[in-house]
């Protein structure tokens, strides 16, 4: 046991080491987005679902919606309050949320996503990348 | 009761199940309540609705080619066709003219009389009623709607394996070999483009028969170019079917196209 101080150092820089992703993160964790809403969806107040769920939820939903708008030609969602909604990511969604970069992106580069909607469903206004 | 080992064992036993039970059934409940079932899903009023829908194409009433590109243009232009395309190789259609010849191998005579020779034929996808593409893809992304006869595609799904194309014995798919986003002249917000790398075809316009809209080729065709159910006796279709003699496109093979011509 004659090493002992130079293996406890050693440990300890290993686990320090180790932990680098831990501990660099605690003192500057990137801060959550903030979003912008644009005048449209902020007059809407809510939108097809609560804010929660939207946030949580919208992929799923909108894989209800294409699966039900392609598959069995059901356009109309009515949402617990009762209102009716076209299903459309083009002429819904992307209506009220006009501004993919302020809304869409901050999220989905916060988390790292890189959904690929926009490959085919045109952003209003029309992005030029 | 007098409290022995035995007895108290049985207690904790009992207790243990119940608390490990507890959170399952929060979870069940939750399920039931939390997500409020009220949301619905349903179909417009105003949708136009069939069994089978089916085309009726005059020829008589499209003799020359100034008279189909209207019509072509109308569809491309809503779907954001890339029709800026020059490689004819690559080239994206959903519906196009082509000679008698072409649209019909097995009725062409080595004789014709010039009127049929000279008439440009509309052609698109025949929305058959037994689609060979359907079967042939893998993934289940073309399908025949079982609501309305139509041949779809779910472009989400499309893997760009291109089976459907050789399947299809009327050529009515294309394949984006290109991002078509810069081959479109001018572009309908409203309606999807497509990404490299999957095939599209014409889909009888169902986002216009759900809001319940004509097909943007009949609208386009000043008359020229019935629609209607195939299976309502009463219908359109059927009506001009009743009265004209048809034909239509390689009926010998057996997939039943939905689109007739009246010659």
């Amino acid at each position: 046991m004659n090493d002992k101080k130079i293996i406890i150092a050693g440990l300890i820089i290993f686990i320090a080491i180790i932990l680098f992703p831990f501990w660099y993160g605690l003192l500057k964790a990137a801060p959550a987005p903030e979003l912008k809403l644009t005048d449209k969806a902020k007059a809407a107040k809510e939108c097809v679902r609560p804010t929660e769920y939207m946030k949580t939820d919208h992929m799923q939903l909108l894989d209800e919606w294409r699966h039900s708008v392609v598959r069995n030609a059901k356009r109309v969602y009515v949402n617990n309050s009762g209102k009716e909604f076209n299903m459309s990511l083009s002429n819904t969604c992307l209506d009220c949320h006009s501004n993919k970069a302020d809304f869409c992106d901050k999220c989905h580069n916060y988390a790292s996503v890189d959904p690929y909607c926009w490959d085919c469903h045109i952003d209003n206004p029309k992005e030029i990348k | 009761m007098k409290s022995s080992r035995r007895r108290f064992l049985q207690i904790a036993g009992i207790s243990a199940l119940g608390l490990g039970a507890k959170p399952v059934l929060d979870a069940f409940a939750k399920e039931d309540l939390g997500d409020k079932p009220e949301v619905q899903i349903l179909q417009s009023d105003k949708a136009l609705k069939a069994k089978q829908w089916a085309m009726v194409i005059d020829t008589r009433k499209l003799e020359s080619t100034e008279a189909l590109d209207p019509i072509i243009n109308a569809c491309h232009k809503i779907h954001n066709v890339p029709t800026k395309l020059e490689d004819k190789r690559h080239e994206v259609k959903w519906i196009w003219e082509e000679g008698y010849h072409h649209a019909f191998p097995g009725k062409a005579n080595r004789f014709l009389d010039e009127k049929v020779e000279r008439t440009p034929f509309l052609v698109l996808c025949n929305h058959c009623e037994n689609p060979p593409c359907c079967r042939a893809c893998p993934t289940g992304a073309t399908f025949k709607r079982e609501s309305d006869g139509i041949v779809l595609m779910d472009f989400h799904r499309c893997i760009g394996c291109r089976f459907c194309m050789a399947a299809c014995p009327f050529g009515s798919r294309s394949f984006n070999f290109r991002d078509p986003r810069p081959f479109i002249e001018v572009t309908n917000k409203e309606f999807p483009t497509r990404m490299k790398g999957v095939v599209e075809k014409c889909n009888f316009c169902a986002e216009r028969l759900a809001v319940g809209k004509m097909p943007a080729c009949v609208e386009a065709s000043n008359g020229a170019i019935a629609f209607g159910d195939l299976y309502d006796p009463e219908s359109e279709v059927r009506k001009l079917l009743k009265t004209n003699y048809t034909i239509r496109r390689k009926q010998g093979l057996g997939t039943e196209p939905s689109v007739y011509y009246i010659v």
